[in-house]
């Protein structure tokens, strides 16, 4: 590719300017969460990573991806399926609703549990009865993750299966094939791509999440913290390094899941939706 | 095509609102579909809506004009205005950057952008608050020309910053790498200077996406929480952002009040979508012109 606007200068000038904005505002920080962690050496780093409270915390973490996220997925690819296979009357507020947890405040995703199954919530003083615990507890923590993600793999599926159309689907039907077996056969393996990259995406915001699940968590520590929140206890009192060793592990999930995202990117963009075309 | 313009295909099984197909599955897909969004979308949105009435409207207006309450919230939209308002001049360079230049490691660098989207807020806040903070490499040097960054408005700002970026910068990108170079080429031939062509055929064709951009930056800006509460200092009046107020009320088990702060953030970035959506329009109405 070469510059089409030839601007002795301003070339050298625009990268420069470029590389400060991302250097400083993006780098910078991800930078200092190592350097913070191994602040005062690898021994240092390692010890508080030990900790029951950590190792519950990371437990709690990958728990809590391994329900919403299958959830999720399954959402996705059904409400795919409905959105971009068939054409009914209302499509459009479907879609506004599938979007709408994208516009919401993480903390208004964790307030809405809370007004229905917190102590004053409307099913409150039933799930008392019932002995049954949301708010505070691991469900409440997996309900308001799932409401955070619910439109990661809806949003790269749809747009997709409506490019591609339903020709491959209808040929396989009309030559004897079983739904479930068009499915599997024909649907599965041209989105599989975009599939994996919703999932991604869905995965590193349920492990990551902090407002929504910290309004419902109550952090009870070893119990309901999960690793980001497992961060704000420590940083809350004072212990750096273990704020901070925590978060090397947070951060280079985000760095895993932004190497695979890319190359993602680079080798299947073809099988990616337009928008994730590079 | 609407649905009533396709004739049913066996006649047996009319649904007035879906149109015939061959596929299989609808009511699977459907049924599954709208039972897991009613669930964890409608019904939780319904408590949300309906449970700040509670205090009745007088109680609704008393906590949306207290003080504290009116201070974060115009702390929370007047910063994410200020930070995606930033943030659409920076974003147009960084993209600009990365589709008209050739450099080495330049897609290497245009996978960083999206950092932000794969940085766990509370790690993003953290790390945040360390460099800013007083004692901090970039605090200390705002320190010196007597600018207080961490614990303050500023803060707040700079943590908003960090969070928008990518969403102006990804929305730029496709339509200038799309942009049709032969039309630049013209107006260039035609005499157009630098500044003209960028202003007369590239900003014009760019507008709308930098707009959506900034409404993208906007809206994920006006509900962070994880990011900000660090580097925020969270001074009642001062440096209090809306969402943190609704975690404190939630706290004091004032459910309703939590609700109306949650309600009136959602209805105020409504409006402001809305208010977005309409210069869009006049833009896009303005170029057919």
């Amino acid at each position: 590719m070469t510059p089409i606007i030839r601007l002795p200068g301003l070339a050298p000038l625009m990268l420069a300017a470029t590389l400060a904005i991302l250097g400083v505002l993006i780098v910078l920080p991800l930078g200092v969460v190592f350097q913070q962690a191994f602040a005062k050496g690898f021994a240092a780093y390692l010890e508080p990573l030990t900790q029951p409270d950590a190792l519950s915390a990371i437990r709690l973490t990958l728990t809590v991806a391994a329900i919403s996220v299958p959830l999720n997925a399954v959402f996705g690819v059904a409400a795919a399926w409905a959105v971009a296979r068939f054409e009914f009357k209302g499509k459009s507020l479907l879609v506004t609703f599938i979007d709408l947890p994208f516009s919401m405040s993480p903390v208004v995703s964790g307030l809405v549990w809370v007004l229905l199954f917190g102590a004053q919530g409307w099913f409150g003083p039933w799930l008392q009865e019932h002995d049954v615990k949301i708010i505070f507890a691991t469900s409440g923590l997996v309900l308001a993750t799932v409401l955070v993600t619910l439109p990661f793999v809806a949003r790269e599926l749809i747009p997709l299966m409506q490019d591609q159309g339903a020709d491959e689907e209808a040929a396989a039907l009309t030559l004897g094939a079983g739904g479930f077996t068009t499915f599997w056969r024909v649907t599965l393996p041209n989105i599989k791509w975009a599939l994996l990259y919703g999932v991604l995406l869905c995965n590193a915001r349920a492990m990551g999440e902090f407002g929504a699940v910290s309004v419902v968590s109550g952090s009870v520590r070893g119990l309901t913290t999960t690793l980001p929140l497992h961060v704000e206890v420590l940083y809350n009192d004072y212990e750096f390094v273990g704020a901070f060793a925590a978060a090397s592990i947070l951060a280079c999930l985000g760095l895993v899941t932004l190497v695979i995202k890319t190359l993602l990117e680079w080798r299947h963009s073809g099988e990616l939706s337009a928008g994730r075309r590079h | 095509m609407t649905a009533a313009a396709v004739a049913p295909l066996a006649g047996k099984r009319r649904t007035p609102w879906k149109q015939a197909s061959i596929l299989p599955g609808f009511p699977l897909a459907m049924g599954w579909t709208l039972t897991y969004l009613g669930l964890v979308v409608v019904l939780p949105l319904t408590a949300l809506i309906v449970r700040p009435w509670e205090l009745g409207l007088s109680g609704v207006w008393a906590t949306l004009t207290e003080e504290r309450v009116l201070a974060s919230l115009r702390l929370s939209f007047g910063a994410a205005f200020l930070a995606a308002l930033t943030n659409v001049p920076m974003g147009l360079l960084v993209a600009w950057t990365l589709t008209r230049y050739e450099f080495p490691g330049r897609r290497i660098i245009d996978a960083f952008v999206d950092l932000p989207f794969a940085l766990p807020t509370a790690v993003a806040g953290i790390a945040l608050t360390a460099i800013y903070a007083p004692n901090g490499p970039l605090g200390s040097l705002f320190a010196q020309i007597g600018i207080k960054t961490a614990y303050t408005p500023i803060g707040v700002y700079i943590a908003l910053l960090f969070i928008g970026l990518p969403f102006v910068v990804r929305t730029v990108q496709p339509v200038l790498q799309d942009l049709d170079r032969e039309v630049e080429e013209a107006a260039q031939t035609l005499g157009a200077t630098n500044l003209q062509r960028f202003r007369l055929v590239v900003l014009p064709a760019v507008a709308p996406a930098l707009i959506s951009g900034f409404s993208l930056a906007f809206a994920r800006a006006v509900g962070e929480y994880g990011s900000v509460i660090f580097i925020a200092g969270n001074m009642p009046l001062k440096s209090e952002i809306a969402p943190l107020l609704i975690v404190i009320k939630l706290e004091q088990y004032d459910y309703a009040g939590a609700a109306v702060v949650g309600l009136a953030m959602l209805f105020i970035s409504f409006g402001a979508l809305l208010a977005v959506n309409g210069v869009q329009l006049f833009l896009a109405r303005r170029g057919r012109a």
